[in-house]
């Protein structure tokens, strides 16, 4: 069979390939050099920034939560700590009011004593001066009544042996 | 050309008494239509372009001839116009250029002519590096923090990835996908770009030429050379000395090793004849339907308008499978390539 009488989309032509080859060189070292790399290239770099992204943004949100306990954690213990301050400010409170009440009692305690004291001394001081008053008075009174009785000579001798008596008697 | 007159046939729909009168006055013209003859001619390669014939005039792009005096050693460049004494186009070999040696005999000289299919391959060369070079400089002056990108440059980006992940990577493997895919990328791109620009009716596109066993030899041939060149130790091991009962490998007969030899070029002949048969059988339909309606008419105004009909919706059908078809062989030509990459790189169990 004829080769060359076929359909010539059937018959090898040498021109038709020669110009393929050289066309397809041209567009497999160009786009292989220029044009594939830039994309292939920049979408596997994308990848591995959205991977590297993704990697981080659930590390963050890790640390997030932990963040978040964390603080609730530290919530909490602020909680219990004022509540424990309250408790002791509340006590200590109680302490000191129960202590300046017992304070002032004894102080009131004291000072209703000391003005009893004061009070007896004076009382005293007022009785025996009142004692003394008396004792003057009546060695007043005594005085003018011997004065008037003793007036004589010998009655003032016969008052003094009596009064010698009387101590000689007394002892 | 043909793409064209499947639009113009809507509006021929419309049009429809106006028409039946032109037909009925050039009907004898169109009796002796041939159609395998118009078929084949349309998928065939040609020394010029040929865009619409008008009242007898071809309106067509004249496309530069290169050949060598087979004789004389010299070189001639010119069009069909100028075609110099010892070459003529033979009707006999579909018009392609041979030349009268001195003995009386025909040859055919050295041809590189930039025939139609030529023409072709540098438009898709031509729309392949603008494309994928304006997309390169988009990413020239970005870096990975930058936002993905959106309109027709994230369309290629979804392309490339989608051969470069799920088809180099995934067929080939990690390890070793990386140096073959940039030429895995150049042939889905190039196959692709073939028969988009093949189904587009008029001049830029319109050429047949992912269906033309040449072209899908030279990618096929390309694809074993790259399958085999780079094959592993394993690989051919399969291939030598595969692991079945001695009596299938070295005696009587080595069998196996035969049958595996044999596929090492079934499988390239396999992606060769595939993309050829598809794409041209394509064309040819589409082909077939547009010139059924020249046929009805031929027929008479009843036939025409009926014939006219059908013919219309089924060319619509066929233009809109065949862009299917067309991504779809682009991809098994590249996915298959890159299983066959993958089987020669054999990782040791």
């Amino acid at each position: 069979m004829d080769l060359s009488s076929l359909p010539s989309i059937l018959t090898p032509d040498l021109g038709l390939l020669f110009w393929m080859l050289l066309a397809f060189l041209v567009v497999f070292f160009v786009l292989a050099k220029f044009g594939f790399p830039a994309i292939t290239v920049m979408v596997e770099k994308r990848k591995n920034y959205i991977d590297e992204s993704l990697k981080k943004a659930h590390e963050a949100s890790l640390k997030l939560e932990n963040i978040k306990q964390e603080s609730e954690a530290i919530l909490q213990e602020a909680r219990e700590k004022q509540a424990t301050i309250l408790k002791e400010a509340a006590s200590t409170r109680d302490a000191i009011v129960e202590k300046a009440q017992d304070k002032a009692r004894e102080e009131s305690a004291r000072i209703i004593s000391e003005a009893k004291a004061e009070i007896e001394a004076h009382k005293q001081a007022a009785i025996s001066d009142i004692r003394k008053q008396v004792a003057i008075l009546s060695v007043e009174v005594s005085e003018k009544i011997l004065r008037k009785n003793l007036d004589t000579d010998k009655a003032q001798m016969d008052y003094i042996d009596l009064m010698l008596n009387e101590v000689n008697l007394n002892k | 050309m043909k793409r064209l007159r499947s639009l113009l046939i809507l509006v021929a729909f419309a049009l429809m008494p106006l028409l039946a009168f032109a037909t009925n006055e050039g009907g004898e013209k169109s009796e002796g239509l041939d159609i395998p003859k118009v078929v084949l001619e349309h998928l065939s390669d040609s020394y010029e372009w040929h865009i619409a014939t008008y009242e007898g005039k071809h309106l067509s792009i004249p496309l530069p001839i290169i050949v060598r005096n087979s004789a004389t050693g010299d070189w001639f460049v010119g069009t069909a116009e100028s075609l110099p004494e010892p070459f003529f186009f033979d009707e006999a070999h579909h018009g392609k250029i041979y030349e009268k040696m001195p003995d009386g005999t025909t040859e055919r000289p050295l041809d590189l002519s930039i025939t139609k299919t030529v023409a072709q391959i540098w438009i898709v060369v031509f729309v392949m590096l603008a494309v994928f070079l304006s997309c390169a400089r988009w990413y020239k002056n970005r870096d990975e923090k930058s936002e993905a990108p959106g309109g027709f440059v994230g369309m290629m980006e979804m392309f490339v990835m989608m051969i470069y992940e799920d088809v180099a990577k995934a067929s080939i493997g990690e390890k070793h996908f990386r140096p073959y895919a940039p030429y895995l990328l150049t042939v889905f791109f190039f196959i692709l770009t073939t028969n988009l620009l093949g189904l587009l009716p008029v001049f830029p596109g319109g050429a047949n030429v992912t269906g033309n066993i040449n072209i899908t030899f030279f990618l096929a041939f390309c694809s074993m050379v790259v399958i085999n060149l780079f094959g592993n130790k394993e690989y051919w091991k399969d291939i030598f000395w595969p692991e079945v009962p001695v009596f299938l490998k070295a005696y009587p007969v080595p069998l196996m090793p035969v049958i595996e030899f044999f596929g090492v070029f079934t499988k390239p002949f396999a992606l060769m004849v595939r993309l050829f048969a598809n794409m041209m059988a394509g064309h040819a339909i589409i082909l077939s339907f547009t010139c059924v309606i020249f046929l009805g008419w031929s027929m008479g105004v009843g036939y025409g308008i009926g014939l006219n009909f059908v013919s219309g919706i089924m060319m619509l059908f066929m233009n809109a499978l065949e862009l299917l078809v067309a991504f779809v062989q682009a991809y098994v030509f590249t996915l298959l390539s890159a299983v066959f990459i993958g089987l020669a790189h054999k990782e040791e169990e």
